[in-house]
């Protein structure tokens, strides 16, 4: 058996850890179009402000693909699919054939077709490479305009800032992170960003970056104004690196649809992470979820089912852990609903800037919102995922203190002695 | 595998495993009086006491056999032992962005603010070996560590 | 409102070297003796509030903290003393009877400590218990006037008797005035050891049927919790006419502690007084007692010693005369310092009499009347220790009841605070969360341990006397002998002094 994995990120790795689960033997292959070892995106910013080392980037230790038996094949593009082959075909013109396939090809950045992309001194905020670039270049007070306060463009900010740039973020919508945070969350979080510097224009965007000598000058707003700069960051968002399965007989929607086993339209052809498509167990629908934790779930999913086991992804939905500065916060799922079926249960204290939100919507929680406290926060993103009728002790979730001993005993210690009660059955 | 598990109904909420969990993970795990006064940073339990008058019980990592925070860790740092099952943190790979916390279905990961941030969590004392330091101290016996139910 | 006298009685000292700032001895303090101070960041305590339970003293896990009496003294008076000055404030200031908790702790005097038991040399050869056998075994309850044997057996039909390995007894302490955890802690310490443990007024909780062999069922002046299986439940039933610590004195469980188990257990209420009357509204006299005994009886077929409780008072000896004459099967006698849950004090302190002096007049007087075998005596009131055992059993009695012995086994430290409902070993509490500190398991094995430790001692002093079965010292009054008293108290006693 040949397994094809193209990507290197946390679902290409999920795919490998979960294929070795099942089948320790088989042939894997995995490309690459970076040359690097499999290293984590999201650490990105914090190697661009010096937290990070180059030898921490890493998501693996570097003996993993020779630990685990693959093939490793790094800096290597595979530019297109011949399904009905079976093979991949590299950019060199190779064509590799496989039996069973896994895109894991990630996301891409959206770059709109504006003016003065191409200029130096302009770059996106994904790769390692992006900030590599950034890295060499950046003097102390350069003057930096990042387009997009969505996740990406808010941590560059604030990597740039700890860097010693001056930030100016330009963003579309009336609110920063207007993805998982509601008008009053995003003031409080634009409100400490700009207390550390950055600057903020909402409501506007990037018309035209402007240059001279092929170096970025400034950019033109779409109001007009103009701002002078030394670096444009694009983090506008990422879309499905889908591209490999355009023109084939994968069915695509933003992504690669893939069912509850991670398998295409197409018999042994797989995909997970941020190119997938899976179901979204909130929004009730097929979506794509590019955050981290789902490609790897949905990459071990894609690897053990590939490999003959039997294992369901029953779904996800939007999550995240961010911070900036010293204010971390987390969210999930739906956290600006409309409609009649949800019940909002809000708790804020603006000169703590503390703010949480919880989403109900038939006795179960649908999304959430915790600013600086986010502390066990997770409890409540487990009963999200466990759809758990909160109805009994839906009083006490925005307690401090909320915890297993809210629950039912019943349920906490079913939980709680989760270990012991399975060991009993068995 | 042996987990630690708690009895509520003869927790009595002293919190000395709070207290002793700390000391045995500071830098001075054989003396408790430097541990929480010498020590420059307040030392941080791995485990938790849940009070809701009058219920209390003790709350750690469950080492889930299913771990959802391996799998959510964005640097790989946060793994599960293939042998002892035990789920440790590599916190000189940790960076602190919390997303162990965000999937912690328990609420069983701390943040440790006191250098640089990382996720803290009970790694059953498997640095010390044998009993962890709470099921040990624990005065009432509510806490047990096994690997099969007790009577109850 | 004008300023209180009282002053504390104890003072917390804390080592701020040692003190780790834990909090613990703030949460395990139901006084709130000890608090944080948000703002200095500091543990503190109001001395004030502190009972010198010892609590925070064994958390602290620093050993961080001292409790001293405190210091303030008045001016030296050997008449009115701190104790009696300070009672007079507090009863200026409530108007109320003073209550307290456990045994009298006035000096009085102590007459086990006088009394010192004998040894073997020479003459008679001392017997070694880890190499002979030693028989402690004891049956309580009537015995036969006369034995009838035929061809060789025993005919004689004997009347039901309660088996112990022991001679050691828990006495009675009602569920509402001590912790469910506290009587499962010593039903199954009974269990373990083969002795009994005693309801006493509380009823029968439901988890505790299964521990009925050794169990005396109690039935007292508020009959709280009795009913036909009630009575069947237990090895024997107990009626309690007094008890050591309050004779003449009925009781009273106040609401707060008539939680939903306690109400269905002694079948009342919820949240009501549960109150027993000084006197049994149905017994005026002997006569009245006799009717409730056989009714007792009647009630159980005749399977089950009924007991009769009373406190030692002055007519002790005809009392307990009447009873046994009465139907009794076993006679319980409570010293003045038996302990209670909750007393007047000026009762606690000053009423009845000493059990040693008690126990010598009821055995001697039964014998004169040639009726000591239609009764067994089982004496309490402040056995402490296997000593006091070995001598109450050679004064006469056939066993002992303990209490207080078994609730210090458990972590009581007399505070002397039972009444408060705010006991933090968990024992004298009806507060979920100061009951579940006592974990029951653990009660067991320290009330069994302390058992099993007297049993070992007692069989040691009876090897020292040469004696190899507790049946042989059985009021065996040459066994003893006084020290430090007068003629008359010896003469009571029925020992002789030191040196004769």
């Amino acid at each position: 058996m040949h397994y094809v994995i193209v990507g290197n990120s946390a679902a290409a790795i999920g795919a490998v850890e979960g294929i070795r689960s099942v089948d320790p033997n088989g042939r894997i292959t995995l490309f690459s179009d970076e040359p690097y070892h499999t290293y984590s995106r999201p650490l990105i910013s914090y190697y661009l402000f010096g937290k990070v080392t180059e030898d921490k980037m890493y998501y693996r230790p570097l003996d993993f693909y020779e630990r685990q038996g693959v093939e490793a094949r790094l800096g290597t593009k595979v530019s297109s699919l011949m399904l009905g082959e079976k093979m991949v075909v590299l950019e060199s013109g190779e064509s590799v054939s496989y039996d069973r396939l896994i895109l894991a090809t990630g996301g891409k950045p959206i770059l709109p077709p504006m003016p003065g992309r191409e200029l130096e001194g302009v770059s996106s905020f994904l790769k390692w490479e992006d900030v590599r670039g950034l890295e060499k270049t950046l003097f102390p007070g350069a003057r930096t305009v990042v387009i997009g306060a969505g996740l990406i463009g808010l941590k560059a900010a604030e990597a740039l800032v700890k860097r010693g740039a001056q930030v100016t973020v330009v963003e579309l919508a009336n609110r920063v992170l207007s993805a998982i945070l509601d008008e009053s969350a995003a003031a409080m979080v634009q409100e400490s960003l700009e207390e550390h510097g950055v600057r903020f224009f909402l409501e506007n965007t990037v018309s035209e970056i402007l240059g001279t000598e092929g170096k970025v000058s400034g950019v033109r707003l779409q109001d007009g104004t103009v701002r002078e700069c030394d670096r444009v960051v694009i983090a506008i968002g990422v879309s499905p690196n889908a591209d490999l399965a355009r023109n084939t007989e994968l069915t695509l929607n933003r992504g690669v649809l893939v069912d509850e086993f991670m398998q295409t339209s197409v018999a042994g052809i797989y995909a997970a992470g941020d190119v997938a498509e899976g179901y979204d167990i909130l929004y009730r629908q097929k979506r794509v979820l590019p955050i981290l934790p789902n490609a790897y779930k949905q990459g071990f999913t894609a690897g053990v089912n590939v490999a003959g086991g039997s294992q369901s992804y029953r779904g996800g939905f939007a999550m995240n852990s961010i911070g900036f500065f010293d204010l971390p916060m987390i969210t999930a799922g739906i956290v600006k609903p409309e409609g009649d079926e949800f019940t909002v249960m809000l708790a804020a204290d603006k000169a703590r800037r503390l703010y949480k939100k919880i989403v109900l919507r038939e006795g179960k929680i649908v999304g959430f919102i915790a600013l600086n406290q986010i502390d066990r926060a997770g409890i409540l993103t487990g009963l999200m995922d466990k759809e758990v009728d909160v109805t009994p002790f839906q009083d006490d979730l925005l307690r401090e203190d909320f915890g297993y001993v809210y629950f039912p005993k019943e349920y906490r210690q079913q939980q709680l002695l989760k270990g012991v009660l399975e060991g009993e059955r068995s | 595998m042996k987990r630690v598990y708690a009895r509520e109904e003869i927790c009595g909420g002293c919190k000395l495993c709070e207290v002793h969990c700390a000391v045995a993970h500071s830098q001075y795990p054989n003396d408790i009086i430097k541990a929480f006064l010498k020590q420059k940073t307040k030392p941080i339990a791995r485990i938790l006491v849940e009070e809701g008058r009058p219920i209390s019980f003790a709350l750690q990592c469950r080492h889930c056999e299913d771990a959802p925070c391996t799998k959510a860790c964005i640097t790989g740092a946060m793994q599960k032992d293939p042998v002892t099952g035990i789920v440790a943190n590599d916190e000189t790979r940790c960076v602190g962005c919390w997303t162990c916390i965000l999937v912690c279905p328990f609420g069983a990961i701390k943040r440790d603010e006191s250098g640089h941030k990382v996720a803290s969590k009970c790694d059953l004392c498997a640095t010390v070996g044998g009993t962890p330091v709470c099921v040990q101290n624990c005065p009432n016996d509510a806490l047990v560590f096994t690997d099969e139910l007790w009577r109850r | 409102m004008t300023i209180s006298m009282s002053t504390p009685d104890f003072l917390i000292e804390r080592d701020r070297d040692r003190c780790i700032k834990c909090q613990v001895c703030v949460r395990q303090c139901a006084n709130e003796a000890h608090f944080w101070d948000e703002e200095e960041q500091k543990v503190k305590a109001n001395d004030a509030l502190c009972v010198d339970c010892h609590r925070c003293v064994t958390y602290c896990p620093t050993h961080a903290l001292t409790i001293r009496k405190y210091p303030l003294e008045f001016r030296e008076n050997a008449n009115w003393t701190a104790s009696t000055i300070k009672a007079i404030y507090r009863q200026a200031e409530t108007g109320g009877i003073l209550l307290t908790g456990m045994g009298n702790d006035r000096p009085y005097p102590i007459f086990w400590d006088h009394l010192l038991l004998n040894a073997s040399q020479v003459t008679n050869p001392s017997i070694d218990p880890l190499r002979e056998p030693m028989e402690l075994k004891t049956f309580l309850g009537r015995k036969p006037d006369q034995l009838k044997v035929e061809d060789g057996r025993l005919v004689e039909e004997i009347p039901p008797q309660l088996e112990l390995e022991v001679p050691i007894m828990f006495s009675a302490m009602s569920y509402g005035s001590i912790s469910l955890n506290a009587i499962k802690s010593l039903a199954a310490a009974a269990e373990r050891v083969g002795i009994m443990y005693n309801t006493g007024e509380g009823g029968l909780h439901k988890d505790l049927y299964k521990y009925g062999k050794n169990t005396i069922v109690q039935v007292a002046s508020g009959r709280f919790g009795v009913h036909p299986e009630y009575l069947q439940a237990g090895a024997a039933i107990e009626i309690k006419i007094g008890q050591g610590a309050k004779p003449g004195i009925g009781g009273h469980l106040p609401g707060e502690k008539v939680g939903l188990e306690v109400s269905q257990t002694r079948m009342i209420p919820e949240g009501t007084d549960a109150i027993s009357p000084a006197p049994h509204h149905d017994i005026y006299s002997i006569e009245d007692l006799s009717q409730l005994i056989y009714s007792l009886k009647e009630a159980t077929q005749y399977q089950k010693p009924v007991s009769v409780k009373i406190a030692a008072v002055h007519n002790i000896a005809a009392i307990a005369s009447g009873i046994a004459r009465a139907g009794a099967d076993i006679i319980a006698i409570d010293g003045f310092r038996g302990g209670t849950g909750a007393a007047p004090l000026r009762t606690r302190d000053n009423v009845g009499i000493p059990i040693e002096l008690a126990l010598a007049a009821v055995d001697s007087r039964l014998r004169e009347e040639g009726i000591r075998n239609q009764v067994s005596l089982v004496v309490g009131g402040s056995i402490r220790n296997s000593a006091d055992v070995v001598k109450a059993i050679a004064l006469g009695a056939d066993a002992v009841y303990i209490a207080t012995a078994a609730l210090i086994s458990l972590g009581c430290h007399l505070c002397q605070k039972c009444n408060t409902g705010k006991c933090n070993w968990g024992i004298a509490t009806q507060n979920p969360q100061l009951v579940k500190r006592l974990n029951p398991e653990i009660g067991a094995e320290r009330a069994a341990n302390l058992i099993m430790a007297w049993e070992h001692e007692i069989k040691e002093l009876l090897g020292g006397m040469g004696i190899n079965a507790v049946e042989s010292l059985r009021g065996n009054r040459l066994m003893l002998r006084g020290v430090g008293l007068s003629d008359r108290e010896l003469n009571i006693l029925g020992v002789l002094p030191a040196g004769e």
